[in-house]
């Protein structure tokens, strides 16, 4: 029996952990320092499954292997956890004939690596591909592989069948060293406790330099890049149906509009290097934002109106020297796994990243991995009243009358759905906040941004919890939603 | 329930009451629908004065006010339902409306005449006002921390800056000040407070709280809850002065920045109710009808009123309108006058008239004149007025005679 911890529950992590909980003579941890799973790089992304025509086999061969994997396994992995996935396909446009030839290149990229159904259009089939697109754009290259996904979904899938399998999950944990003796690790101190573990996988995203650095392997510094997001409301006409994205450069993909899995139009992101300390760095700014829209008018026909945001956010991503993915384990000490520089296309390469990890563990560390005989591939998702029949809605209704409870308006998310949602969270050993409540039921993603329910879901799940409504936490220790009962600053000092 | 209503009502806000009670009254019937367990709307969780001046001579709190209306709808054995949320309303043809519910005890498919829909409005969020920095706990709008204090009993912070001072600003600066918290200045866009002149004497120099126009906040910054937000100055033409940024430190920032018509359900109608882009609300006739027919709104789902009465008022004038509709199978045939905007004239509801009865006109201006005439520009009418300001909507009652000549067209302005 090995036991296994990987270090961060993102969608790496995640991916992993889910994986090795197939095998018996494994015994996996998954620690993860925020409150929640998915809250690191994977919950600001972009949410494409790209086809792989993006990644020069010849500079990053390894990404392109892993993005052109994990596209095809993510048809399966969704299916199998009742992940929403859809494959709308993308559109890479050209405006003249030089950038015709950028088309060409990656075309040319593409068929290196195996994507099949890639063509260059001209503009008339691009406009019945895409009415939405800017009819200035001359050529396109059509990648009808491509995918979109609600990354934070595809985490909790992941984590919540990974726990039915017998994955156990700390969460709320920070890894603060790893202990190694005579070549070998022996076990991992947190905040919290000492764990005894045989293994150790690093998948630390924007941190994983940082638990490298414990042991002392893998000199390289994770960079974080900023990227800044518009999310418009679901009913804009503007929208397009296809992923569309200008000719990358070296750096980032560029600016996309996609429809996102919720039906949403979004744009962005930006890509801001920003210092390696600044890995908590989240905030929005009106340049980055400006920058977006101005990338916009060339992808889109007519952008709608700013009145139609729904929000903005920002999120980083992890940029390894080089671009370079370090998926390795190392001879001179037994146990340790580095997943580390997961930077685009990470979300589409994770369910390969985790059979390529399995495949470390059996070929280099010589595990004989034992298959269970009743793991389970499937997961089932959590109830979206809305998305049923009408038969089955009255049905739940009659099992449940919280089915009948609408708390939030804009997304008709249920107080039942609010409740299956706390139970889930507690199953995969989470806070109850009402972050982790909101990427569970979508309550408050819709167009009033919760001014009008934000407060009856905090009173659902302060009666649940038996906790007051004060104490529930937005997303976690120091964010609570309120300060005390309403006469609390009226009280003196001791009182209190 | 019964098979087929006369009006289904949505929304028991003070316009769905005052609707619902005046089709009852009118013989109709009728259904109130309201999404939340309690009838009232918003002016439950308001504990301040400034309610029923006008449609009952007296000066209520909003909590007063709601209760006065619903002994009303009581006594009249107004049918309702509670925590029903409505999914979507269809057109099945011109004297039949589907009304899809959804609540505790399963889901309805109710058939109606017409449809009263006041579901009021939403307030605007923190992403549509392009404040920019930090995702952070400590940023509620002025309604969800109005909400957490007077119904869930729930104090949202200490030290408030309040964004936006038009009068749920204004009222929640001074609910904040009642509390004991800190509120450490309203911030305002424009070079004038966006409120009723009387909230700004009562809420804010009463409590000696700083109001700073030509304002704004750019960002809200912090790790976890706000610490400080970074305000800047701006010019008339609300453009931001270079070097102008300042630092407040503040736990809580209120949202006080505007409300928007909650037109959810209309907009995914598939027949199309047209609406109006500057009120965001549905364009109407004097009936109070929306483009599609037998649909009326009535309330802040309209135009955003500063009196609760006039919503109340909205909603009565719907209730008339249902009943010439079930009367006469629709309402009669008119030629309607489009309304439109003139100098100083930001918008107008009802934005159609017929011409041939007194109406009522709701305006709001631009901006801020003294002493001045609004003026129907064809039939060079005027009605003087003591002032105007954007923030007082005008309600102007126009004769039947002021309209006498007018042929398709009428042009409301403000002449100084």
């Amino acid at each position: 029996m090995y036991k296994v911890a990987i270090i961060g529950a993102g969608i790496t992590g995640s991916a992993i952990a889910r994986e090795l909980s197939k095998y018996e003579n494994l015994e996996v941890l998954l620690i993860e320092k925020d409150v929640d799973v998915g809250w690191g790089a994977t919950k600001a992304n972009t949410g494409i499954i790209h086809p792989g025509h993006e990644e020069d086999p010849g500079s990053h061969p390894l990404r392109a292997e892993l993005c052109v994997r994990g596209n095809r396994l993510w048809h399966d992995w969704a299916v199998e956890m009742d992940i929403p996935l859809k494959w709308p396909g993308e559109l890479m446009i050209a405006n003249d004939e030089e950038e015709l030839d950028t088309l060409k290149k990656y075309r040319d990229i593409g068929r290196k690596n195996g994507v099949p159904e890639l063509r260059i259009v001209g503009r008339e089939e691009l406009w019945v591909l895409e009415p939405q697109v800017n009819q200035e754009a001359e050529f396109a290259l059509w990648a009808p592989t491509a995918g979109v996904i609600a990354p934070w979904e595809a985490v909790i899938a992941l984590v919540e069948n990974a726990v039915e399998n017998g994955v156990k999950t700390h969460l709320n944990t920070t890894v603060e060293d790893i202990c190694v003796e005579d070549g070998k690790i022996v076990s991992i101190v947190t905040e919290k406790s000492e764990i005894e573990v045989d293994i150790v996988i690093n998948a630390a995203g924007l941190f994983a330099d940082k638990v490298s650095k414990m042991i002392g392997v893998g000199d390289f510094e994770i960079t974080p890049r900023r990227g800044q997001y518009f999310l418009f409301d679901e009913d804009v006409d503007e929208k397009p149906d296809k992923l569309i994205h200008p000719t990358p450069t070296e750096k980032t993909k560029g600016v996309y509009a996609v429809q996102t899995v919720e039906g949403n139009l979004m744009l962005g992101p930006t890509a801001e290097d920003l210092d390696r300390e600044s890995k908590d760095e989240r905030s929005t700014s009106k340049e980055g934002l400006d920058f977006i829209w101005e990338h916009s008018k060339n992808l889109l026909k007519e952008l709608p109106s700013r009145k139609r945001i729904s929000k903005t956010f920002a999120g980083l991503r992890p940029e390894p020297p080089g671009g370079r993915y370090r998926i390795e384990s190392y001879g001179d000490i037994f146990g340790f796994v580095n997943v580390a520089g997961i930077r685009s296309p990470g979300l589409t390469a994770a369910p390969a990243i985790a059979h390529k990890v399995k495949d470390i563990l059996f070929k280099d560390l010589n595990i004989d991995l034992v298959e269970k005989e009743d793991w389970k591939p499937e997961r089932e998702g959590i109830t979206r009243l809305s998305n049923l029949s009408d038969r089955k809605k009255q049905k739940k209704i009659e099992e449940n009358s919280d089915y009948g409870r609408v708390v939030c308006m804009c997304k008709g998310v249920t107080e039942a759905e609010v409740l299956e949602a706390v139970e889930r969270i507690i199953k995969v050993g989470g806070k109850v906040t009402l972050d982790s409540v909101k990427f569970r039921t979508l309550a408050l993603f819709g167009f009033c941004q919760g001014s009008y329910c934000r407060a009856k879901i905090a009173e659902t799940i302060s009666e649940q919890l038996e906790v007051p409504i004060w104490d529930i936490e937005v997303r976690g220790e120091g964010t609570e939603y309120g300060i005390g009962d309403v006469k609390v600053l009226q009280c003196s000092e001791e009182e209190r | 329930m019964k098979d087929g209503y006369d009006c289904v009502v949505i929304g028991a806000g003070a316009a769905g009451i005052a609707a619902a009670v005046k089709c009852e009254e009118l013989g109709l019937d009728v259904l109130m629908i309201e999404s939340k367990e309690r009838l009232g709307g918003i002016p439950l969780q308001c504990t301040h004065p400034g309610f029923g001046n006008f449609y009952y001579d007296e000066n209520l709190t909003g909590a007063e006010f709601a209760e006065r209306l619903l002994d009303r709808f009581e006594k009249d054995k107004v049918e309702y339902m509670t925590e029903a949320h409505v999914s979507s309303i269809g057109y099945v043809s011109h004297l039949k409306k589907k009304v899809e519910v959804i609540n505790p005890s399963g889901l309805f498919s109710l058939d109606t005449k017409t449809v009263i829909y006041s579901t009021g409005a939403r307030e605007r969020h923190r992403f549509e006002t392009g404040i920019q920095g930090d995702r952070l706990s400590g940023v509620y709008t002025a309604g969800e921390a109005q909400t957490l204090m007077d119904i869930y009993g729930v104090m949202p912070g200490e030290r408030v800056v309040v964004v936006g001072s038009g009068d749920i600003g204004l009222i929640m600066a001074r609910r904040f000040a009642l509390e004991n918290a800190e509120v450490v200045g309203v911030i305002e866009m424009q070079p004038f407070p966006g409120g009723l002149t009387r909230n700004v004497v009562q809420c804010l120099h009463d409590f000696d709280i700083l109001l700073h126009t030509q304002k704004i906040v750019k960002e809200i910054r912090g790790q976890k809850r706000v610490e400080e937000v970074v305000t800047a100055d701006v010019d008339e033409e609300l453009e931001v002065m270079p070097n102008s940024e300042e630092i407040i430190e503040c736990d809580t920032v209120a949202l006080a920045t505007g409300l928007v018509p909650y037109t959810k359900i209309l907009d995914e109608m598939e027949a199309e109710v047209i609406m109006d882009p500057v009120t965001r609300g549905p364009k109407v006739d004097e009936n109070l009808e929306t483009s599609v027919p037998g649909i009326f709104a009535a309330g802040n789902v309209l135009t955003i009123n500063d009196y609760v009465d006039f919503a109340a008022y909205q909603g009565e004038n719907a209730a008339e309108s249902a009943r010439i509709f079930v009367e006469n199978d629709g309402m009669p045939s008119k030629d309607w006058i489009e309304v439109k905007r003139g100098r100083n004239v930001r918008s107008v509801v009802p934005q159609y008239i017929s011409g041939c009865r007194e109406v009522t006109l709701n305006i709001r201006v631009k901006k801020p004149e003294p002493a001045v005439d609004v003026m129907i520009r064809e039939t060079d009418e005027r009605i003087r007025t003591t002032s105007v300001n954007p923030g007082e909507m005008l309600r102007l009652n126009i004769s039947e005679e002021a309209l006498v000549g007018l042929e398709n067209k009428m042009t409301l302005e403000v002449e100084r």
